[in-house]
């Protein structure tokens, strides 16, 4: 039984386990390997993708479980939020060994497309269950912080 | 890492015999090979604007007709910044514009891309080394390239080459009012000689070396999810494979039913190998199922079947007895202590540590005739390639390595015997190279598959008498890391593992009268370096025991290690920095349970001092600020250099707080990040300052060196907040009430 969903705005059937993680068919059948593989338990972030908007840890969530739904990942980020949230990560420099932060960078612009002045203790509640083991968290922060005002600042004229 | 001691020695692995090993390295000379052109760069036309569109292609440098210059990083990048640190040295002396720079792996090749700093013969990155055995090579290879850029321009010109100067990748002759860029002269730069010599910059001239911020050449991939890592691999028909391993170390196949396996949809092949039995799927989902489904018998006849609980009773009772190897004798430490006026004593538990990098082990191996490629995130290509030569009976050189960059090592991708390039390529051998098959480790696989920081226990007496003068007695007792495996004839001198003692306080301060040995227990865990190897416990009980001494002398423990460390320039610079930095000599308030600590240790060749100030609530320890003061030479990349200071401050705090892999009755305890707990950001310091020593030295390593005096400095802290010794890791505050009480 093929199941359908949106991935990145484009409408995709997976004919395959309907008990298959999301984040398996994303990277297995949908080629698409930006979303990483950290511990399968909802333990890491590292499989973070936006499900109609929220942030989901998708090497728990069964591709049945999404079937008609919209499902963003790393590759198709492309609100205002996300935007914001990337370039702050190159400008600080937050990245070291890189392979955690496409769940940071999505938990991250959920939490700027909810929230557009989080606090330290809304960064700490958002970010939380996101690891990185090179320690990238005072980037991290400091890149979200950095986004937000980004956000809030008045859009630059002639662009 | 650390492999320090291989320099000039051959090194073998477990799928190679030391005589093979030794071949293959000694074909390696060293020496530089800057001098090469590599082949296929010809070009014949003149002229910048009609000029041939053909690359200088050099060993480690190849600039472009798109007038890209592309350096060839000998080193895997990891996370440490070797992407960045490398190139910008090159960019330096060839005077190119930061903005053109990019860069790629090199393929494993020795000598060509030897670690100068291991002799040369071995590819492989550790040990803090890479900037450092790259300095010179580096600088001698833009400015190479330069010097032929200079030529090219200057014979177009016509003009004298002294008359011709770079600046931010434009070659000019300002009386002519001639300029080009490096891709305009790449093709002509090619045919240009090779100067034999070429002069390197004076330092007090670096423009980028040095530059505050030098944005990462890998930061706009890694936040968009295109950096390939060997997980994102993807072949014509790959199958992906998962292993199941024994449950305990030492345990083999008796026997095992793959029917059920088979019959789960997608798997394709199961196959027994040295280490398990690998399930062979068409996806991952697949695979993992399938190895649900596999019944194993095992023969745990010579397995490991000792618990931690029971391995550190022994260890403390090996402490106490006869058996043991001298580290480091100095004058005599019973008697000093005999007569010391002041004197404390201590016992240190330290727990296996797992690595935990993000991005589980996984390669990609595709067989071929007579060939072999692999992808990984390989961090010891020339051990690797030879392993997996010798399980293929091919040639090194009939194996192809592709290094990706690493979601994180911290030592754990250079394994003795090559544990899972091993692993792919007997599963790629044993399903006959009918397609190419990507090995994923999961997180299970990681936390429970062993190469741990080694167990530890410590048991010290130190002592100051009425000269002041310092007697330390230290009897160490820990795993060797290199026993057992090829390494052990080079690296263990008189029975003596320089990784399992190293960084000890007779290294590090003026000690009078020191005795520090050392004894190795025969346990089946296999251990490996870990962020700092043996500098993870050594800097803990020396820095620890050092500041209880000043307590117990009643003295400030920064005045008492200045006091001891007369031939140790560098710590004293460091140690003063960091405290004048963090206002040590200003009055700290210590109400609401806050404290401040200090801890100095030299690692790799660079000294780190830092300030930890924590607050303790209840039995929680939080740590809200670390001043760091780090003497690397000099600081190629200075934000890298604080990225890699921020980071092994958070590795190491890791450890403290959380990290502990136990054990019972053989079986490890842990399995995902739900009991192997690591830090998140929440108790990620808030506030983190680095400061560099400044410098005209050469450069030395970053990677590591920031990890060991965190642990020691926060402990300090919480006993000057508590009155609490801590010597047991990771810190439990009720544990150490009790003990107190």
């Amino acid at each position: 039984m093929s199941i359908r969903l949106t991935v990145n705005g484009e409408s995709r059937e997976l004919d395959v386990d309907p008990d298959m993680p999301l984040l398996w068919a994303i990277r297995d059948h949908l080629e698409l390997s930006g979303t990483k593989f950290g511990c399968g338990m909802a333990l890491c972030g590292a499989c973070t993708v936006h499900i109609d908007g929220a942030p989901t840890r998708s090497c728990v969530t069964p591709l049945a479980a999404v079937a008609g739904k919209s499902v963003t990942t790393i590759e198709g980020l492309a609100t205002p939020a996300g935007k914001a949230v990337q370039a702050a990560w190159i400008a600080l420099d937050v990245p070291q060994c890189g392979y955690c932060q496409s769940g940071q960078i999505m938990s991250a612009a959920a939490l700027l497309g909810s929230n557009q002045q989080p606090s330290d203790a809304d960064i700490d509640a958002a970010m939380a269950g996101n690891i990185c083991r090179c320690a990238t968290y005072g980037r991290i922060r400091g890149a979200i912080h950095q986004a937000a005002a980004a956000l809030a600042a008045p859009p630059a004229k002639g662009g | 890492m650390y492999l320090r001691h291989l320099r000039d020695s051959g090194a073998g692995s477990a799928g190679l015999t030391r005589r093979q090993f030794l071949e293959l390295t000694t074909l390696a000379g060293t020496g530089l090979t800057l001098g090469v052109v590599l082949p296929g760069c010809s070009s014949a036309g003149p002229g910048a604007g009609s000029a041939p569109a053909a690359p200088l292609e050099m060993p480690f440098v190849r600039i472009s007709p798109d007038n890209t210059v592309t350096v060839i990083c000998k080193h895997l990048e990891a996370g440490q910044g070797v992407w960045t640190g490398l190139p910008a040295i090159v960019a330096e002396e060839l005077d190119a514009s930061w903005e053109q720079m990019r860069v790629e792996s090199a393929p494993a090749r020795v000598p060509m891309y030897g670690n100068l700093a291991m002799g040369g013969k071995v590819q492989l990155t550790g040990g803090s080394t890479a900037v450092a055995n790259s300095w010179e090579q580096l600088r001698q290879a833009g400015a190479t390239a330069r010097a032929m850029l200079v030529a090219a321009a200057a014979q177009h010109w016509n003009v004298p080459a002294a008359e011709v100067t770079v600046r931010e990748g434009v070659v000019a002759h300002a009386a002519s009012g001639h300029q080009a860029s490096f891709g305009e002269l790449a093709g002509s730069a090619a045919q240009q000689p090779v100067p034999a010599s070429v002069s390197l910059k004076d330092p007090g001239s670096f423009t980028l070396i040095g530059r505050d911020k030098l944005p990462r050449l890998d930061a706009q991939a890694k936040s968009t999810g295109t950096q390939q890592y060997a997980i994102d691999v993807r072949l014509p028909g790959m199958m992906t494979a998962v292993v199941m391993r024994p449950p305990r170390f030492g345990a083999r196949v008796k026997s095992f039913d793959a029917s059920k396996s088979r019959a789960v949809a997608g798997v394709v092949d199961v196959v027994a190998i040295p280490r398990g039995i690998a399930v062979v799927a068409r996806d991952m989902y697949a695979a993992h199922k399938g190895r649900e489904a596999l019944a194993v018998i095992w023969d745990e006849s010579g397995a490991e079947k000792r618990g931690t609980a029971q391995l550190m009773q022994e260890y403390r009772a090996l402490a106490r007895g006869r058996q043991a190897v001298i580290a480091a004798e100095a004058g005599d430490a019973a008697a000093a202590l005999g007569h010391a006026v002041h004197r404390v004593e201590g016992e240190f538990d330290f727990p296996y540590l797992a690595h935990a990098t993000m991005e589980p082990l996984t390669a990609v191996c595709a067989l071929g005739a007579d060939k072999c490629e692999i992808w990984a995130g390989c961090q010891f290509q020339t051990l690797d390639q030879a392993t997996a030569a010798a399980i293929l009976g091919l040639k090194p050189e009939q194996v192809v390595i592709h290094t990706l960059a690493a979601g994180g090592t911290f030592g754990r991708r250079a394994t003795p015997d090559s544990d899972y390039i091993s692993e792919v390529t007997w599963i790629a051998k044993a399903t006959g190279g009918k397609y190419p098959v990507r090995l994923i480790w999961t997180r299970e696989d990681d936390i429970t598959g062993g190469r741990y920081r080694p167990l530890n226990y410590h048991r010290i007496e130190a002592g100051i008498d009425k000269d002041g003068r310092l007697a330390w007695r230290q009897r160490l007792v820990g795993q060797s890391i290199m026993a057992g495996t090829p390494f052990e004839s080079m690296m263990m001198k008189n029975g003596l593992d320089p990784t399992a003692v190293g960084g000890n306080a007779a290294e590090q301060y003026d000690l009078d009268h020191a005795h520090v040995s050392w004894t190795q227990p025969k346990v089946g865990v296999p251990v490996l370096w870990w962020r700092s190897v043996e500098n993870t416990h050594t800097a803990y009980s020396k820095e620890v025991m050092i500041d209880e001494l000043a307590q117990a002398a009643g003295e400030d423990p920064v005045a008492f290690r200045l006091a001891h460390l007369g031939k140790h320039p560098r710590h004293v610079a460091a140690l003063k920095l960091a405290a004048e930095k963090a206002g040590w000599d200003a009055p700290f308030a210590k109400a609401g349970g806050r404290g401040r600590g200090v801890a100095v240790h030299e690692s790799f060749g660079t000294v780190v001092a830092q300030v930890a100030e924590v607050t303790v609530t209840g039995d929680r320890i939080k740590v809200d600020r670390v001043v760091c003061a780090v003497d690397c030479g000099i600081a190629v990349t200075p934000d890298v250099v604080r990225a890699q200071m921020q980071s092994a401050i958070g590795y190491g705090l890791s450890a403290a707080l959380l990290g502990a892999i136990t054990l019972t009755d053989g079986r490890v305890d842990q399995s995902n990040f739900h009991q192997y707990q690591v830090l998140r950001l929440p108790d990620m310091p808030r506030s983190i300052e680095v400061h560099i020593v400044p410098s005209s030295s050469a450069p030395s390593g970053v990677g590591e060196p920031g990890t060991p005096p965190i642990a020691p400095a926060v402990a300090n802290a919480v006993r000057a907040a508590t009155g609490l010794r801590l010597h047991r890791l990771p810190f439990d505050l009720a544990a150490a009430r009790r003990a107190s009480a």
